[in-house]
Parts: C-alpha cells; sequence; structure tokens
C-alpha cells in the first residue's frame, strides 16, 4: 500500500536531516579548535545526499523506503586553513603559526535552519499520512 | 460485477490512485536537498483511466482482460520554476501545497466511499 510507504520514505528523510545536523553541531564545537599544522587544521563536515532508486535496494534499505534519501558520504569543507601567527600557543609548529578550523559559523547557523525546516516538513508528511490511514480505517465504522 | 463492486469499484480505484499520488509527493518532500534529484507527479486521470479501462471492457464472461499498461504509469517530471544550484528540481512551497490538495482530495474520495457504504449498509437493513 503506498501510504505505508511514506512512512518508510518520511522516516529515511528525517534520519538523513538528522545526519545533517550532527555534522552542523560537530562543526560548531570544533569551530574555535586551532592544529599545529594544515594537515591536521579541522575541516568543516558535510553530508552528501542521494535518493534511494529501484536499484539500489540493498541491505539497510528495504522496499518501504524507496523513493526516500540516504547519506552515501560525509566530505570536508574544501576551503582553505588559516593560518595565526600565536607563537605563546602549546599548539604553534616552529615559526610560531597555528592553524584555524575553515568553519564558518554563519554558514553552519543557515545549514541548520535550513536541515531544522526539512525535518519539520517531513515530521508534518508523515503526520498527513498518518492522519488519512486513520481516516480510511474509519470508513468501517459508520 | 455485483452490488458491491458496482457501487464500490470506481472510487476503491481512486483511492488507490490517490495514495500513490502522496506517495510521490511525499518522496519530492523527502528529497527536498538532494543535489540532482528531479521532483515528479502522478497525473492522476492517466491511472484512473487505466485502472477503469481495465474493468470497463470486461463485461463478458469471455472477454479477456486487457493487459497492464506498465509504461503508462502516469509518472511524469515536474517542470520547476527555477532549477535549483544543485540541479534540484523540488520547489517545497509548491510541494507542500500539493501534498495538501492530494491529501485532501484522498479525503474526499474516502468521505464518497464512506458514503456508499453507509448507502449499502441502509439498503441491506432494509430502514
Amino acid at each position: 500500500m503506498a501510504l505505508d510507504n511514506i512512512f518508510g520514505i518520511g522516516g529515511s528523510a528525517l534520519n538523513a536531516q538528522t545526519v545533517r545536523m550532527n555534522a552542523v553541531a560537530s562543526n560548531l564545537a570544533n569551530a574555535g579548535t586551532v592544529a599545529g599544522s594544515d594537515a591536521e587544521a579541522f575541516r568543516g563536515k558535510r553530508a552528501v545526499f542521494k535518493a534511494i532508486l529501484d536499484d539500489q535496494l540493498n541491505g539497510n534499505s528495504n522496499e518501504n523506503n524507496k523513493g526516500g534519501v540516504k547519506v552515501t558520504e560525509i566530505t570536508d569543507d574544501p576551503s582553505p586553513i588559516k593560518r595565526m601567527h600565536d607563537p605563546g600557543n602549546p599548539q604553534a609548529d616552529k615559526d610560531g603559526y597555528v592553524y584555524l578550523s575553515n568553519v564558518n559559523e554563519m554558514t553552519e547557523m543557515v545549514e541548520m535552519m535550513a536541515a531544522n525546516r526539512s525535518y519539520q516538513n517531513n515530521v508534518e508528511v508523515i503526520n498527513t499520512a498518518r492522519q488519512l490511514m486513520m481516516r480510511t480505517i474509519d470508513i468501517i465504522k459508520s | 460485477m455485483n452490488i458491491f463492486d458496482s457501487a464500490l469499484s470506481t472510487h476503491a480505484k481512486s483511492l488507490t490512485a490517490r495514495s500513490q499520488r502522496v506517495e510521490v509527493l511525499a518522496q519530492n518532500i523527502a528529497n527536498a536537498d538532494t543535489p540532482n534529484f528531479k521532483a515528479r507527479d502522478i497525473e492522476f486521470k492517466k491511472v484512473f483511466q487505466n485502472a477503469a479501462e481495465d474493468t470497463m471492457q470486461t463485461t463478458h464472461g469471455k472477454h479477456m482482460a486487457l493487459p497492464v499498461d506498465a509504461s503508462g504509469d502516469g509518472m511524469m517530471y515536474r517542470v520547476p520554476f527555477n532549477v535549483a544550484f544543485d540541479g534540484n528540481t523540488v520547489e517545497l512551497n509548491i510541494e507542500q501545497a500539493q501534498y495538501g490538495k492530494a491529501a485532501a482530495e484522498y479525503q474526499a474520495t474516502v468521505n464518497f466511499l464512506q458514503d456508499n457504504i453507509s448507502g449499502l449498509r441502509k439498503a441491506l437493513r432494509g430502514e
């Protein structure tokens, strides 16, 4: 039944948006961290979404969430790492530089709001589908 | 075709078609942030005609049932007003409006079905 699948589809979207929100939380928590080299510096994390298509049904997805969404990978933000001269910092390299994370707090806040709204949308979709199902069950009552 | 089929079949079939449409719209909303996702919709008329033709043309016991046309599932890609930067064509406000409308249509069909059933009940009771 088609209405059944909406719970799977909406659920997959709630899951994906939660992963996205987790990435934002991690980014914001690490916004102020410094590191001793460019390679070690914290880079912002982004969840990459992909639609679950018919031919991709495998172990962790089933017929129920076909057409839903999943997170395929978490990528690093490619924007450059800033370096700051701070010889007093214990993390500083031999020239006295520390490497800041490339997280932009404003972008993260916007990302968080977008994830929040998408989550709410999908909750609403599931709620409506649930109401429709209940109404359909009530047919036999009258 | 008995009395229940003739009284309920139209609305029962349209209920299936409507629930399919609600599902497709739910898929669009779930993929509102997926890069390169193309929003889809179902043309109710086409799905319903496919379902209706199948029963209308087998009025005699010796008639053969039409094979179901798999290609004509009525699924179409939506033409967006603006394509997003990442190639996504889901326009959330439009999908929300369509979803609300589809839910209302589903409820209307449920109401029709309910009326039919209570009518049949009355006839059976002989009130």
